[in-house]
């Protein structure tokens, strides 16, 4: 190994000491026996036994999988016929309207969003989150779902349609299952992307309605209310998140790279 | 019109297929952004939001509609727009935060580019285990992420002691880590090296390695080499990151609401307290737009520089 290399890999060890240090942290003081996160006292799982009798938290997680549930389902739907289209024909509209609201930032869909629920007299809340939540996902479904039909072999379909299939038997017996993988990875990517996302649901939410990141970022602006049982909540959300990414990696292992 | 030899066939299929998501995007994207375009160009309402155009008839329950061609200038307004430019604060505020947004591009760009380059250069093995390990963080929730940095910069963190008493053995007062312009950046910094390390990796994955060689046998050093020959060819992969990095940075109201102080507000910000605090949507309105306009600009000025550089390949 010559010099440069040696520097070049430092350098890389230190990028991933910063990208995983600070999430090791939150959970180890999990698992930690103080009120504080600065010192470690010792182990307890009482973090975690709090956590479950906390129905604040227990009702923002039911909130969240529940929006996290519909939004996947809705979102997996209207973004696979989209990426379908997009592959298919050319489309002026469409590509634009699926495409911008993954490259702006979200506060600007956030407060957009808000002004038309409340022109609409719509009480904000779970029902107006999730349509929110359903808007942003289809993007990321449909660019999975059109990478991979880009990857598909297309005279496949050709020679189904020349043995006799009629145009729906063969996107049924042909096309569909060899875009499942991809289809899949966009449902779990609308599911993933539903459950964290903060700034969205955080305009849409009203106040009555409540899902784990906003209850998550209420108790780390006040406090008063922050405890280590934050970390516990944060720990399992993270094993949640990372237990469906390597689903993901295993049914398509290039859908998390498409861009 | 030849007939479709695959897939779903039939005349109306195309209209079948794209109508579903092209409804729902119209209806929850397009239209909520043309009433905030709109709103814009309104008047706030006595207690918040907008005053009303229409009216209900409190006997009959019928609607009017309130606005008519004569009377629009009561109802539609530039004075949101006049404001914005008025008082030079807003002007600094996002001046500051493209200043926020450019220097975290820059980080992420210099502590992206020895990674990006090794994972390039690493058998195809180690390449996707070592890409997929950049990729886990920035799916685990984005608040749980900048809550770390919480735990890290606060007062009675091991970080922010050592380093308080580091400064201590030269006679300088402690600092406060936490709610810093600092924190900001670090922040910043943290939730998008992704998005500047995946460009840039894909690019420089597909580099011709027999080039180095070549300028080697010329002569060139290692920092020629990376400097004639690296870099001019990663530029388009630099610009995707750029653009990836700069535009959700840009509009980021999360990470100075928490990490930062009262002196490092972002425009985000601002657009929040103008929705949700003082409710004052048609200021609010404008400052997205101009936001939107940033932020068009930077990806028009991104995709520009990025397609030059590669006609140049």
């Amino acid at each position: 190994m010559n010099k440069v290399s040696r520097w070049v890999w430092g350098a890389a060890i230190g990028v991933y000491a910063f990208l995983y240090l600070p999430l090791a942290i939150v959970v180890l003081f999990s698992f930690n026996d103080s009120n504080l996160n600065a010192e470690w006292v010792g182990f307890t799982l009482k973090w975690y036994v709090m956590l479950f009798n906390d129905e604040v938290m227990l009702e923002a997680a039911l909130n969240t999988l529940g929006i996290g549930l519909v939004t996947c389902v809705v979102a997996t739907v209207l973004g696979t016929l989209a990426g379908y289209a997009m592959y298919k024909w050319r489309l002026r509209l469409l590509p634009v309207l699926v495409l911008t609201p993954i490259a702006i930032p979200e506060i600007l869909m956030g407060v957009s969003l808000l002004i038309f629920f409340v022109m609409l007299n719509m009480t904000l809340g779970l029902v107006s989150i999730t349509l929110s939540h359903i808007a942003f996902c289809i993007g990321f479904v449909a660019i999975v779902v059109r990478s991979r039909l880009q990857g598909m072999d297309e005279s496949l379909v050709e020679a189904a349609r020349d043995l006799g299939a009629s145009p729906a038997m063969a996107f049924r017996k042909i096309t569909l299952p060899l875009i499942m993988p991809g289809i899949i990875a966009g449902a779990l990517m609308a599911f993933t992307l539903s459950i964290d996302d903060f700034v969205i649901s955080f305009f849409t939410a009203g106040v009555g309605s409540n899902t784990l990141p906003l209850e998550i970022y209420s108790r780390v602006k006040v406090p008063m209310k922050l405890n280590p049982e934050v970390n516990a909540v944060s720990t399992l959300l993270m094993l949640l998140t990372l237990s469906l990414i390597l689903i993901v990696s295993k049914v398509a292992p290039n859908a998390l790279r498409a861009e | 019109m030849s007939k479709p030899v695959y897939g779903l066939g039939g005349r109306y299929a195309k209209w079948l297929i794209s109508a579903p998501p092209l409804l729902y995007l119209l209806l929850f994207f397009a239209i909520p952004a043309l009433i905030m375009v709109f709103a814009a160009f309104r008047f706030p309402g006595d207690y918040g939001g907008l005053v009303p155009l229409v009216d209900v008839n409190p006997d009959t329950g019928a609607r009017e509609l309130l606005l008519t061609a004569e009377n629009w200038r009561d109802f539609l307004t530039f004075e949101n727009f006049g404001r914005f430019f008025e008082d030079s604060i807003y002007l600094e505020l996002f001046l500051k935060s493209f200043w926020y947004a450019g220097l975290t591009t820059l980080i992420c760009l210099v502590l992206a580019y020895p990674l990006s380059w090794l994972i390039a250069r690493s058998g195809k093995k180690t390449r996707d285990l070592l890409v997929l390990l950049v990729i886990l963080p920035f799916w685990s929730n984005f608040l749980i992420r900048v809550y770390a940095w919480m735990i890290i910069l606060g007062p009675q963190s091991y970080f922010s002691r050592v380093l308080n008493g580091f400064l201590g053995i030269f006679g300088i007062e402690p600092v406060s880590l936490l709610f810093s312009q600092f924190a900001v950046i670090i922040g910043l910094v943290y939730v998008h090296l992704p998005f500047m390390v995946l460009p840039l990796y894909a690019n420089l994955e597909k580099h011709d390695m027999s080039l180095l060689d070549a300028a080697q046998d010329l002569g060139a050093n290692a920092w020629q080499r990376f400097w004639k020959v690296t870099w001019p060819l990663s530029l388009p992969g630099v610009w995707a990151g750029v653009a990836l990095v700069f535009i959700p940075a840009l509009g980021m109201f999360a990470i100075p609401d928490l990490l930062g102080g009262t002196n490092s507000m972002m425009i985000g910000n601002l657009i929040k307290q103008q929705f949700l605090d003082s409710r004052d949507w048609p200021f609010g309105s404008v400052l997205s737009i101009m936001l939107t306009l940033s932020v068009l600009l930077l990806a028009a000025v991104a995709a520009w520089a990025g397609s030059r550089h590669k006609k140049k390949d």
